[in-house]
């Protein structure tokens, strides 16, 4: 069931700007969507696909033994399709359809219209309870399968989060792995303006979570920090992924003096200077 | 053991000569309790309510397929979601107007779109959960729950039928909801009955008009049968025990065979039963309705028999709503 063996750090960062590009071509083609958020998110789902962490079955993808992972943060969904699209789920054709009348690749994740998708996300707050009853489903059919959930860190002002993370607590799922992808930004400002919910570390940490806060958008980093997160099986994990919303285009992003870029995609013209970037 | 749930001072189906028998809820933690072993993939996930909602009976015979998530409803309903997308048949539980209102984001993203096999349980609905008062009352579930695309409404009248619908909720693929009462009712049905979703039942016949009730209403209907018989009115009693998908054609026939309807719920006007009957009467065959259900309001603390007095929901009720789409 496994996917080809684990790439190389090298090969995964190559692997990161192929995904990079997808998600400029395809959310530009789309003409809307939300590509600096599913930029800040690729170190991480590249890891997790490509790094040997998720075991999936292109064969089978709703085979019950696999992994899961459940992007809870459903807006990102480029860097889902993407990542897919690169593994040879889905052809380059078939996710340029993204948020078109008829493509099952929509705007936000839609389980019953792909069978990869673990989740129907896209109301926030969500994903972790999902992950959680995953988890506990699949302890309870003694099955080896770790379910990973990636929030965002606006997403966190959620109070139904904070309710999954006590749960999952008291139920000491150590197949379930959360990762926060704090990239700082929500839809109209910093997440420290907006509503600020302070250091996560120490409140994960306070619900009886083993917690890591590394630099997401440093392959290495993420490589390590889900391998020591696979090694504790007695309580949950979270990962504090703190990145950069549109890691990978910064410098084009900079140029719109608008670094939060959010829920929009870029025109033609950037997306060329993007991928220039990206080549 | 849970405990017992309260005898209501209500005396509904005492006019019919209906015997009292166990509270819907009561019925449903038994059945579930009873296919836990035919059916290993069932489990349960509660908002710290079990004792009340019956839950418990199952969780305490299967200690580790029963979830207590705690006072978190939200968390509650997705949890459920997730164990069913790992192929879990879960049962959710809590009193109805907290799983559907507090919950109500979470059933629709988590269960309904998704089409997720969760089946949620609501106790405690209607108003004549009694002195707990209006906080705890679900008055608007039926109008929430069948506003879902592909979400089954079923509301059982009896504990026999409860026994049976917790069955045929179990076996039906896809998202459920099921609405159970606090006190005790009278007994409708024979131990044997069968429910068949989408499938009204008869309960009397009677060619002047047609009483189409649901849950606690449909003895109560009968007591009003039994009343407008003494005048020579021959009412047919339906037990519209699913609300979605609705019977149409057992509504179509009342409305043929007898020409009026009046439609009996402990629910409000808004998106009930009612309107869901209206809207098969007009464009099929359109006939005088009445409705007797709460209205447009809350209620308040009180007994039950008070309280179902007060807000309009007894056999007198029903005979003058009867008496009225007669006069039409």
């Amino acid at each position: 069931m496994t996917a080809a063996s684990p790439m190389t750090i090298d090969q995964l960062k190559d692997a990161g700007k192929a995904i990079r590009r997808l998600i400029i071509q395809i959310t530009t083609e789309a003409g809307s969507g939300h590509p600096s958020s599913s930029l800040s998110a690729v170190e991480v789902v590249t890891a997790l696909y490509f790094g040997g962490f998720l075991r999936h079955n292109k064969a089978n993808p709703r085979d019950p033994k696999r992994d899961r992972f459940i992007l809870s943060k459903g807006h990102a969904v480029p860097v889902l399709y993407a990542a897919l699209c690169h593994a040879g789920y889905y052809t380059f054709e078939q996710i340029m359809t993204l948020r078109k009348l008829g493509s099952p690749f929509e705007g936000h994740p839609n389980m019953k219209r792909l069978d990869t998708m673990e989740a129907s996300t896209g109301s926030l707050g969500q994903g972790l309870s999902i992950g959680l009853g995953q988890a506990l489903a699949t302890k309870l059919d003694g099955l080896d399968a770790h379910t990973y959930v990636m929030m965002g860190d606006g997403e966190m002002g959620e109070g139904q989060v904070w309710e999954a993370i006590a749960a999952a607590a008291k139920y000491k799922t150590g197949n379930l792995t959360a990762i926060v992808d704090q990239n700082g930004y929500q839809q109209t400002g910093a997440t420290t303006a907006v509503l600020d919910l302070c250091a996560f570390q120490p409140k994960f940490e306070a619900f009886g979570w083993h917690v890591q806060t590394i630099d997401g958008n440093c392959q290495e980093t993420v490589v390590k920090a889900l391998t020591e997160a696979k090694k504790i099986t007695d309580r949950p994990t979270a990962i504090i992924s703190q990145t950069k919303k549109g890691f990978g285009i910064l410098p084009v992003l900079e140029t719109t003096g608008d670094l939060n870029y959010h829920g929009k995609p870029l025109s033609k013209e950037l997306a060329e200077k993007a991928l220039a970037l990206l080549a | 053991m849970a405990g017992t749930s309260p005898t209501s001072n209500a005396n509904i189906g005492a006019l019919s000569g209906l015997k009292l028998g166990k509270a819907t809820r009561d019925a449903f933690g038994t059945a579930l309790k009873d296919l836990g072993a035919e059916f290993p993939n069932v489990v349960t996930v509660d908002g710290d309510v079990g004792n009340s909602t019956r839950t418990e009976v199952f969780a305490k015979a299967f200690p580790e397929r029963g979830f207590n998530v705690g006072i978190a409803e939200s968390n509650m309903v997705g949890v459920a979601g997730g164990l069913a997308a790992a192929g879990k048949i879960p049962v959710v539980s809590s009193f109805a107007v907290f799983l559907l209102a507090n919950a109500y984001d979470q059933i629709r993203m988590s269960v309904a779109y998704p089409g997720m096999n969760v089946k949620l349980v609501g106790s405690h609905a209607g108003i004549s959960i009694g002195e707990d008062g209006a906080s705890q009352m679900a008055i608007e579930d039926f109008a929430v729950a069948a506003a879902l695309p592909g979400m089954t409404v079923i509301c059982p009248a009896d504990a026999n039928s409860t026994k049976a619908a917790v069955r045929a909720m179990i076996e039906h693929n896809g998202p459920v909801y099921m609405r159970c009462g606090r006190i005790e009712v009278p007994e409708i049905y024979p131990a044997n009955v069968k429910f068949e979703i989408g499938k009204a039942n008869q309960v009397r016949d009677g060619k002047d008009l047609t009483i189409i009730a649901t849950g606690l209403m449909v003895g109560i209907a009968l007591d009003a049968a039994t009343l407008l018989a003494k005048d020579g009115v021959n009412a047919r009693v339906i037990d519209m025990h699913t609300i979605k998908p609705l019977d149409e054609a057992a509504i179509i026939k009342a409305a043929s065979e007898t020409g009026r309807i009046v439609v009996a719920e402990e629910h409000l006007m808004a998106g009930g039963l009612g309107s869901a009957v209206a809207s098969v009467v007009v464009k099929n065959k359109p006939v005088p309705m009445e409705f007797v259900n709460v209205g447009d309001t809350y209620a308040e603390s009180g007994d039950p028999a008070g309280l179902l007095q007060k807000y309009g929901l007894t056999a007198e009720a029903v005979v003058a709503a009867a008496k009225k789409v007669r006069s039409r």
